[in-house]
This record gives C-alpha cells, structure tokens and sequence, in this order.
C-alpha cells in the first residue's frame, strides 16, 4: 500500500526562502535549493516551492531555481504560484518540476486544469484549494487570491469539479485552521477526502506531532503539508514518521 | 559514458544529474552512434506508451535500442521506457513495444485511485540480481496508470504491492527495467540506479582512501 507523505512547502520569492528559516549548518537559509536538499535528507516525500514573486524577473529567477532544484534532489517537488498558461507549466517542467500547482488560475480558467492534464497528464496537476467555513451555508467556501477573495463556489463541489478536469491531486488548506497550530482541519479534509477519488493533501494548522495521525486516520488524507513546524525545527520529520510508524501508519 | 536516450518523451534532466551524482559521465542523446559507443544506455519516459514507440520508431531510435541490448551492455528502462521493453500495450489500442522482453502492458482497473501515484514498498523477488546488491528493499515513488505482466517469472525481479502484486522492477541478462523512478526515490533510489550503473564499469574513478 502506498505510504502517507509528509511534504514541507516552501515559500519562495525572488529565488530566495521567505517567512524565517530557523535551520542551523546551512551555508545559506534563504537559498532554497540549499533548504529542498536538506529536506530531502532528512526524509521529507515530497516538495511543495510556492513562487509569491511579483514580477516578471521573479518568476523568471524561479525557473532557475527549479533547475538547480531538480539536479540536487531525489524526491519529487511541485512548483505552484503565479501560474496561469499551460505554457508557464510546459516551462516549469521541462526546468524539472514534477508537478504544478494551480489555484486562483484554476478558477478563473478551467480549461487551464483540463488542459493541463491533457497535455502533461492528470498526475503532474495538482489543484490547490483554500477553504474557509460559510456558517450562513454550513458548509466551506473557496477563496482565491491567497486567500484575500472569497468567491460564493462551496469547496466540496469545487474540488468534484477539478477532478472531473483532470486534477490529479487536490492540495487543500483550510484557512480556519492555518497559522493556528491546532491541528489539521479534519472535518473539511475529511469531507474532500469522501467528496473526491484523487488524493488529498491536507494543509494548515499542524502544531504538533499527533496532529499527523489525526489527520491520516480521522480525515483519510494521503499526505500532509506543513511549514512553519519543520522551518523552525519544532518537530523534525523523522519524529513525525517515527509517531505514525508507532501508530501503524504506513510511511517511508 | 552513460547515454540517456533522448527521443522527446519527458524530461531528462533529473536522471542525467542523478547519474552525474552518482560519479558517472551522462550524454542525453539521439545520436545513434553516441549511444551505441556508451558503456551504458538509459531508456527513460514519460508519456503514452503509443506516442512513445512512434518516436522511436521514426527516428530509427527503435533498432538502435534493440542493437544496443544485443550488444550486451547493460541498458535501463525506466518507468515508460521499463514498458516499452515488453511485447505489447494495450494503451490506446494495440501498440507493439520493442519485444525486448515477453510479455504486456495493462491499464490498472478496479475500485482504487489511478494513477498508482505516491511512495511504495519494493519486495526483491531475485535477492541475488546484482541490481540488490547491499540493499534491503523499502519504499520507491511511483506514478503510472499501466502495469507490465511479464511472459517469463524469471524476468520479475522485484515486485509492490496496489491491490495485487505490481511488476516494479524487470532483468534479463543485461536489460532492466524500473516501474518507480528511481531518480525521485531517495537513498533507496539512487542506490539501485547505482547499482545498475556499476554493471557498466565505466564509473568515474573514487578517491583512494588513505
């Protein structure tokens, strides 16, 4: 069966690590090609680099660091942010992306997840949903813009739509639990998780160790995505992977 | 000299660096003569199966591979390329492979997620293939949506398991073939592609210890 992955994300702007990494024997923190290596090595599954550059030379400093990135890791990485053409994703993988993230793009643009799939194929489109709970509805609702736009879509059908495209995976942040460090939201990941056939990565809000396990048991996630706890070295990977081995959770 | 054959399916970068940081020269390349020359040839790729074999086939690319197996040095599939080993696929219609290895390709079908995507356990069927030299088995990372029956149980070396036994890793004399890409695969990974690589010889000469 396969194993549930644990996947750092990356925030990267200009080519260069934002939001402090607190990582000590690094030549350079901000680098994060430098960073996505040490991950690697310590047992990270995966690799999520958001691009939150601004400018065209941003972007373009993005693609050399998903080159330098390709040639230094031997795990698989997704470059999500800014993207909005498939040519923008023809660009990111021939660099050496394996997967690309789309999330505002998707929603104005359809075509751009079915197009993508079509062309790459489904596993290298990940559709990235933020998700905030409605109490009006009782249900949660999509915001775009990181998170700055609501847009009156209910997640859940969202996320049945992008599988219907062709997204390969969802990568689902639920705004009410990011940035808390009270776990994973369970209850939305759960209802994605039931709603879709593709795999969910659930992210926002780990806080600490068992956090994981929650969200793996009680949510069916196939991966979980954190930042901030593994930046700053509040838990390592391997601690995690060591509590879910425990618990008898698959993991690498 | 390592060729990576190049013959527009996917992205080559990663396997090249990989086998750059395991100590060996790599060349991606279409040339014919180029790959015939090297010590080892890696036959990677992404994409459909049908698309796959066209190209090797209007490029001429498709004798130069069965040349080179015959040839006896150690060649290399890996995930696509693994496919395009056998007989046939069933991908899209009937396609004919290179029939380097008997046997097919089929979709997945059933009750679970398609594609196979994500970290998976290797069982080594063959413990003593030089492929598994000092190594143990453990996870691999997988995508694909078809599967290769070998013709021939001595060909299936190691084997994962979604919901059923899975053909993760084929040999015959000198010709591998990887579902999993070993490039994305971590210590594991590497340490396989590594092990295939040194039945080539051609490694970059270590420093000696003192």
């Amino acid at each position: 069966m396969l194993a549930k992955r644990i996947i750092p994300c990356l925030d990267v702007k200009d080519g260069r690590v934002v939001k402090g990494v607190n990582f000590v024997n690094l030549r350079d923190a901000g680098d994060p090609v430098e960073l996505a290596a040490t991950y690697d090595r310590e047992g990270a599954d995966e690799l999520v680099f958001l691009d939150i550059s601004a400018s065209v030379e941003g972007r373009a400093t993005m693609i050399e660091v998903v080159k330098r990135t390709a040639g230094e890791i031997t795990i698989p990485f997704t470059v999500g942010g800014g993207i909005s053409h498939v040519d923008d994703m023809t660009r990111l993988l021939r660099a050496g992306a394996d997967k690309i993230g789309i999330n505002t793009a998707a929603i104005k643009n359809k075509s751009l997840v079915s197009d993508g799939a079509r062309r790459f194929g489904s596993q290298c489109i990940v559709v990235a949903i933020d998700a905030k709970f409605n109490s009006e509805w009782g249900e949660w609702e999509v915001y775009t813009h990181g998170g700055r736009q609501s847009t009156g879509i209910r997640a859940l059908e969202w996320a049945r739509e992008a599988e219907k495209l062709g997204a390969g995976e969802l990568l689902l942040t639920s705004m009410d639990a990011d940035g808390t460090k009270d776990g994973f939201d369970v209850k939305l990941t759960a209802a994605v998780s039931n709603s879709v056939g593709i795999p969910v990565i659930a992210s926002g809000g780990a806080g600490l160790i068992q956090h994981f396990h929650e969200v793996f048991e009680e949510a069916r996630a196939d991966a979980a995505l954190a930042a901030t706890i593994f930046h700053y070295k509040e838990m390592t990977i391997q601690e995690v992977k060591e509590d879910l081995r425990k618990k008898g959770v698959e993991v690498r | 000299m390592i060729a990576i054959i190049d013959y527009g399916m996917g992205n080559l970068h990663s396997v090249s660096k990989a086998v750059e940081r395991l100590g060996y020269e790599a060349v991606v390349t279409a040339d014919p003569q180029q790959i015939v020359e090297a010590d080892g040839a890696i036959l990677p790729g992404v994409g459909a199966f049908g698309d796959a074999m066209a190209n090797l086939r209007d490029t001429g690319l498709d004798e130069v591979v069965k040349l080179y197996a015959a040839s006896g040095k150690p060649i290399l599939g890996i995930c696509l390329g693994m496919q395009l080993l056998f007989s046939e696929s069933e991908e899209y219609g009937k396609n004919e492979g290179l029939g380097l290895l008997p046997g097919e390709v089929i979709r997945f079908s059933g009750d679970f997620k398609i594609p196979h995507m994500g970290w998976n356990k290797l069982s080594f069927l063959q413990g003593n293939s030089p492929l598994f030299r000092g190594l143990e088995g453990g996870h691999v990372y997988f995508v694909h949506s078809f599967h290769a029956k070998t013709g021939l149980a001595s060909d299936l070396l190691a084997t994962t398991d979604y919901y059923g036994p899975v053909t993760a890793i084929v040999g015959r004399g000198n010709v591998y073939g990887m579902q999993f890409h070993p490039e994305k695969s971590g210590d594991l990974g590497m340490a396989l592609l590594g092990n295939f690589l040194a039945l080539s010889g051609s490694g970059k000469p270590q420093t000696a210890m003192a």
